[in-house]
């Protein structure tokens, strides 16, 4: 957006909040709100890229040499990561903050 | 002179959302249902319409297809009733918050349980505060007339808001009345093709229904507000266009008889043609009454009502729906709210006539009006039911 959120005036948003930019979403970050955080074990991890396809915030993001990591301004911490890891490279900690 | 022939109502309406070149038309064959989406569902298999029918598998889907239509910029139409309007309550917001000018077609019926698919306005009053303008009508012409209407009002650019028009079930759903059918010219004259702001389409990606945040609900909402606060005037400028087009001249608020009566009845839809009836027999009596008919009940026409009070001192509010545990119903609780902020001094009655079917006739508004010119003096609100059941066998 243009300006912050939380500086639109009601006439300034177009008619049913239509948004004509696209891709703005990348502005919300979705990773407020997160109790738990994904943590990755290199040694156990196949290298599949499941994690990646699977995350429904498009927070994991591909590292050097194959291994994979999440951006924490969007992980929500839901843990769908972990659960398709199957062999349990991806471990979810209680954040501390 | 034109033409008026006899014809089923719901065919009527039917035949009105063709003469609207509406392009898409999302309908579920739920009970109670009417002619009118029967009638279309004939029209397009014949070709005479160039619409899709999408024959979906609830009205809840219903109302979420004809979303998706009027996202992708098409004239839509459905209709429904009761039961099937409540299936549709959620959907209603997002089409009203979205700002889809789809028209509905209400036939107004009883809520089960217990089961009816009789008249009374149950339905539409659980859907009155959705967002959407809502418009009465008190017969078949009025039916017909409304629905062309309703898309130029809903279209138009400062409005951008879905439009309920509301029949009676049955009393003029199911009734053949004498009606004059515009032509597809005149209509097409009156009725540009819809020309939507936002559409989805790949050539312009834009995103529709995004979240709103705490810090832009309340600014999303009341842009909303304003939108449909300020519809009434291109709500009137449509009424007077189609009139100078048609003939058929229609206000938000119309009166009968009130210029020479300080008592009034005030009513929705079709149960007015009664008391119509009612206060012409008065008349040979020589006894005077009025009738306040609001043909729009979203927005609400505050002013217009005042305007018809002036000088009034005993009203009659005629509904057909229980207040479900409020005070009063409806209509009356907001013509109170405006009468107490205006400090106008009205001898108010609420009746609630007509539920589920139960027969409404000029007599009782005889009555209603006997009994009120009895009471003299204003009588204290009372303790547990501030309104009159009519009929109800006690
Ligand atoms: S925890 Fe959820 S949001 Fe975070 S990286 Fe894993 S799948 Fe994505
Ligand atoms: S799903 Fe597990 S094994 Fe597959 S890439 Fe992600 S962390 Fe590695």
């Amino acid at each position: 957006m243009a300006k912050p959120m939380d500086q639109y005036k009601w006439h300034e948003l177009n008619v049913g909040c239509v948004i004509e930019e696209i891709g703005n979403s990348k502005e919300y970050n979705t990773g407020d709100w997160r109790s738990m955080r994904p943590t990755w074990d290199d040694a156990k991890c196949k290298k599949c890229g499941l994690c990646w396809l699977y995350c429904p915030d498009n927070a994991i993001y591909e590292i050097e040499a194959g291994f994979y990591r999440a951006n924490l301004g969007y992980c929500k911490g839901c843990g769908i990561c972990a659960t398709e890891c199957k062999p349990g490279a991806i471990n979810m900690v209680e954040e501390q903050r | 002179m034109k033409t008026r022939k006899g014809i089923e109502v719901s065919i009527a309406a039917s035949i009105a959302a063709k003469l609207a070149r509406v392009e898409v038309i999302a309908a579920y064959p739920i009970t109670p249902q009417t002619h009118i989406v029967e009638h279309l569902a004939e029209i397009v298999a014949e070709g005479e319409l160039d619409a899709i029918y999408i024959n979906v598998e609830s009205e809840y889907s219903a109302m979420s297809a004809c979303c998706g239509a009027a996202a992708a910029g098409a004239r839509t139409f459905t209709s429904t009733s009761a039961q099937g309007l409540e299936l549709m309550h959620e959907i209603l917001f997002i089409a009203s918050g979205m700002r889809f000018p789809i028209v509905m077609a209400t036939v107004n019926r009883a809520l089960s349980s217990p089961l009816s698919i009789w008249g009374d306005h149950s339905d539409v009053m659980a859907a009155r505060d959705t967002g959407w303008i809502v418009l009465f009508c008190e017969n078949g012409q009025e039916v017909v007339d409304s629905i062309i209407m309703a898309y130029k009002m809903g279209e138009d650019r400062r409005v951008l808001l879905p439009v309920m028009v509301n029949l009676d079930g049955f009393s003029l759903s199911h009734v053949i009345e004498p009606i004059e059918l515009p032509s597809q010219k005149e209509v097409d004259e009156f009725l540009p093709p819809y020309n939507p702001l936002y559409t989805l389409h790949p050539d312009k990606p834009v995103t529709m229904g995004a979240y709103g945040m705490p810090e832009l609900y309340t600014e999303a909402k009341y842009a909303q507000e304003t939108a449909i606060i300020n519809s009434k005037k291109v709500i009137i400028d449509v009424m007077d266009e189609f009139g100078k087009k048609f003939g058929r001249y229609y206000k938000p608020v119309e009166t009968y008889n009130t210029d020479k009566a300080d008592f009034v009845f005030i009513g929705l839809g079709s149960v007015n043609e009664n008391i119509k009836t009612a206060i012409d027999d008065l008349k040979t009596q020589g006894k005077e009454a009025g009738l306040i008919n609001l043909r729009l009940f979203r927005p609400f026409p505050s002013d217009e009502l005042m305007s018809a009070l002036q000088g009034k001192k005993k009203v009659a509010v005629i509904e057909r729906v229980m207040p479900g545990g409020a005070k009063n119903s409806p209509l009356y609780n907001e013509i109170a709210s405006l009468a107490f902020a205006n400090r106008m001094t009205l001898k108010m009655e609420n009746y609630i006539v007509g539920l589920g079917g139960r027969d409404v006739l000029p007599e009782d508004f005889q009555q209603i009006y006997n009994e009120m010119a009895a009471k003299e003096k204003a009588e204290k609100v009372k303790k547990d039911k501030n309104y009159t059941v009519m009929r109800v066998r006690a």
